[in-house]
């Protein structure tokens, strides 16, 4: 007895509202840009400078008297947070007080996270500090500088590899879903505030990775279909490719959620984020390969003789079904 | 058919075999790295019972390169700092305005009277009352410059002159200030792994990044402040006369002496005068060149008053040896073969050029040639690394466990060789990371998670499609070679395409980021290699003894 979470022979219609689909999709993008535009990321101080703190003590965490201590040394924005997670024991009590960086300085003053931990100290006697993280300004508008450009090259690089593999209306499907995924995840981090930090970009590349890795499988199958029917509209083709390859796509997202949401629940706080970002980008990735690259393909056309390596411009969109 | 050559079963199998070996002393991570340590110190002459002891944990024939493990997994320090190289063209300036005043006085006839106008810091501007002469002054501060050696430049100076009225300005020239800036970095990269290495900590990073700055991580320090100190600590240089020379640590001094050993000659100790003669701040610079014998050398420079003092101290004792002393340790005793008078010597000795590039090294690394300045401090406690880890084991077993569950209730007796292949994947990618010393971080092992979520899917892709092909009855025996053929142009390119965008996070990305990239890429080598050839053999040998009339996917 095998387990199958999709049935040996499907053939659902996945084009039949594909207007619906698109236009979802492109709403969704238009508010996660919206609310990027509106609150704006979380910014970790990798991307803005700044200091933070991870404190410990077995004493219940009280952030008022922590933000009463720390109030007197100026210090500008500050934000105490208190974190729980299911991996702390009893007596673990942490916090995370971020500070801001200091507007007088290139680099990090040392000064300053000396005075906060002997503020805090008097407060929590039993207080520990098990990181202590501070990033100057410079570097932080350098590396999002790097990050724009790492995720700029990545997809770059992939729209170029599918346009020699395929045809360009399959990279441009490929990359209209890779900016479709990293819109959307951006989208919630900024949506829900979750701190946005350079493990976040490692994160929207992996996504990036995973999204086309998808993608590629149902262009795969497409190629393929598209020299084995040549008769049938590109919009069945389309139909039976996807079909074919749920069953594995359906698969391999579960897998990567099972792994994933192990990583989420038991990985810790400190790689919560990333493991988050991961999950939603494999949600947001598997859909987007159906209904985003998919149905951009669809609508953009292909040409359908493969046997002949030259494309005639003049059935390149003879077959769009729209 | 289903037929794969002996030579290439053999292949298939020494090199998962090769893998686990390599990745066998992660399994027994804290003996293996007690082990380790404690050959080391045994190597360094600390030949205890207890060291031996701790050696002999882990056998010598056995592999015993270890993932490194990164500052957010171990705890310690992290710190990114910027070398001010411009600190330098102010020194190197100051120096030069004696020479050029000197130069310019014996003109006097030509060029009239000499005055330094004040200026920038990096640059000398002079004015000579009478401007006629002022073709010929500039020959004269031109003769002053000395040859650069670049890559590029040939027949490049270390100064540019040129005139603007009645005023001479002298500035270091753009490749001279490309050398200068390569130095003074170079140099506090060697400050920097000199006062590290002092400590004694275990696998520091001490690392060049871009043109002038320097990425420090000690794993185990208590704090970045902590790690500041260290750096901060100026090493003291200096000339001292030499007393005595023996084997005897505990020989007693004279008064007004002190005993310090040698640094490179073990069990050696000089005795030397407590006053130096000179000291490593009069020292204007120091670089690896040649004796008239063409061996290597290292000749070196005093300012106005270390030349004098030196000069005088040489002068009186020809024939006797003086001590170069670095932080209490002699570098070198050469004796004075003659009066050195103008500032500027040579030490020959027993040197290897690249010996004496360093000795070059550590006489100008006296204190730090520059100001640091540091842009992004890390601290992480050793609490919390482990909880990271712990955290981290727990995650990637049930992660395994899930996966492992699933593909068996899915796929049968496949599924079972998809996750026999899924552990030596995994066995293999640790075997890849300790062979290159790759340093395993917390984003690292969500690497690892995410490539055992995704390994699977190069088996999903080949299953599905041999299901397929069953569907088209054309025995079991096709169906598993159409399987594995037709599955493999969208496994390559899925997997092209993962890995090009873990190429470009390696590229680009710094740290814990670059960890993650490096388990993600060789992730999908190890994944692809197992999918393809090793599920692909173990259903061969299967198939082989079995000759099933149908199979069930």
């Amino acid at each position: 007895m095998r387990l199958k979470l999709v049935p040996q022979n499907t053939s659902f219609d996945f084009f039949s509202r594909w207007k619906v689909w698109l236009g979802l999709s492109a709403l969704m993008m238009v508010l996660a840009f919206g609310s990027f535009l509106l609150q704006g990321l979380n910014f970790g101080i990798d991307f803005r400078g700044g200091t933070t703190i991870r404190t410990q003590s077995t004493q219940e965490i009280d952030v008022g008297a922590y933000r009463d201590a720390i109030a007197p040394l100026e210090l500008g924005d500050v934000t105490i947070t208190e974190i729980f997670d299911p991996t702390f024991g009893p007596d673990e009590n942490v916090a995370m007080i971020r500070i801001q960086a200091q507007a007088d300085s290139e680099s990090v003053s040392a000064a300053t996270v000396t005075a906060v931990e002997e503020a805090l100290k008097l407060t929590v006697p039993d207080i520990q500090f098990v990181s202590v993280e501070s990033v100057g300004p410079k570097v932080s508008g350098e590396l999002i500088q790097t990050a724009v450009i790492a995720v700029a090259l990545a997809i770059g690089a992939v729209l170029v590899y599918i346009w020699l593999r395929f045809e360009w209306q399959f990279a441009l499907g490929a990359v209209a879903a890779l900016v479709h995924d990293v819109i959307l995840t951006i989208g919630i981090f900024s949506e829900l505030q979750i701190r946005f930090d350079l493990a976040i970009i490692a994160a929207l590349l992996t996504i990036v990775g995973y999204s086309l890795n998808d993608t590629v499988v149902v262009f795969d199958r497409v190629r393929e279909n598209l020299r084995k029917y040549k008769k049938k509209d590109l919009k069945d083709v389309l139909n039976i490719s996807i079909n074919e390859t749920l069953s594995r796509t359906v698969m391999t997202s579960v897998t990567t959620l099972l792994a994933l949401i192990s990583l989420y629940v038991l990985g810790g706080d400190v790689i919560r984020g990333f493991v988050f970002a991961m999950i939603w980008g494999v949600i947001v990735g598997t859909y987007s390969s159906v209904f985003v690259a998919s149905t951009i393909l669809l609508w953009l056309g292909v040409k359908r003789d493969w046997s002949k390596p030259s494309n005639t411009a003049g059935n390149q969109f003879a077959n769009i079904d729209a | 058919m289903l037929q794969i050559d002996t030579w290439k079963r053999v292949l298939i199998w020494s090199v998962c075999v090769i893998g686990l070996f390599l990745a066998l002393p992660n399994a027994f991570y804290t003996r293996v790295e007690q082990s380790n340590d404690a050959k080391a110190a045994i190597e360094l002459g600390a030949d205890t019972p207890e060291n031996q002891a701790l050696a002999g944990q882990w056998p010598n024939w056995l592999p015993s390169s270890l993932v490194n493990l990164g500052l957010d997994l171990r705890g310690g320090a992290h710190l990114l700092a910027e070398v001010k190289v411009e600190d330098v063209y102010e020194a190197r300036m100051e120096a030069m305005w004696p020479e050029i005043r000197d130069a310019l006085r014996d003109e006097r006839a030509t060029v009239g009277t000499v005055r330094k106008q004040p200026s920038a810091p990096d640059e000398i501007r002079v004015r000579i009352s009478q401007p006629e002469g002022m073709s010929r002054a500039l020959e004269v501060v031109r003769g002053l410059a000395r040859p650069v050696q670049t890559l590029s430049g040939v027949g490049a100076t270390d100064i540019d002159v040129r005139a603007e009225g009645d005023t001479i300005i002298v500035q270091l020239s753009e490749a001279e200030k490309l050398a200068s800036d390569d130095r003074t970095v170079r140099q506090a990269l060697e400050i920097i792994r000199r006062r590290i290495d002092e400590v004694g900590t275990r696998e520091p990073t001490i690392q060049r990044q871009g043109a002038d700055r320097i990425l420090i991580q000690v794993p185990g320090i208590g704090s970045a402040g902590e790690l500041k100190d260290i750096i901060g600590t100026t090493a003291q240089l200096t000339f001292n006369p030499v007393v005595g020379r023996g084997t005897d640590p505990d020989v007693v001094p004279g008064i007004g002496e002190k005993v310090v050993p040698s640094i490179d000659e073990s069990g050696v100790f000089y005795i030397i005068e407590s006053a130096p003669v000179v000291t490593g701040e009069e020292l204007v610079d120091a670089q690896p060149s040649f004796d008239q014998n063409g061996r290597p050398a290292v000749s070196f420079r005093f300012n106005t008053s270390g030349a004098r003092k030196f000069g005088d101290y040489t002068l009186e004792n020809i024939g006797a040896p003086f001590a170069i002393v670095l932080d209490d340790e002699v570098i070198s005793a050469p004796v004075i073969q003659s009066h050195i008078p103008g500032g500027s010597g040579i030490i020959t000795g027993n040197f290897t050029v690249e010996e004496s590039t360093n000795l070059a090294v550590l006489l100008r690394a006296g204190a730090l040639p520059a100001g640091l300045e540091f842009l992004e401090e890390r601290t992480i406690g050793p609490e919390l690394g482990q909880d990271s880890i712990d955290a981290g084991k727990v995650a990637t077993i049930v992660a395994f466990v899930a996966v492992l569950t699933f593909m068996a209730l899915s796929y049968g007796l496949f599924g079972v060789f998809a996750n026999i292949a899924l552990i030596i994947n995994v066995g293999l990618l640790f075997g890849l990371l300790s062979l290159i010393g790759a340093t395993l971080t917390l984003p690292g092992i969500a690497g690892i998670v995410l490539t055992v979520g995704m390994a699977v899917d190069a088996n999903v892709l080949i299953f599905e499609r041999i299901r397929e092909e069953l569907k088209s009855a054309k025995g079991p025996a096709r169906a598993i070679e159409l399987g594995y053929e037709k599955a493999l142009s969208a496994i390559l390119d899925a997997n092209v395409t993962t890995f090009i965008t873990a190429v470009i996070l390696f590229a680009m990305g710094s740290g814990p980021v670059r960890g993650f990239a490096i388990t993600l890429g060789l992730g999908i080598l190890t994944s692809v290699f197992t999918a393809i050839f090793v599920t692909r053999l173990m259903i061969v040998i299967w198939f082989e003894r079995r000759r099933p009339k149908m199979i069930e996917v």
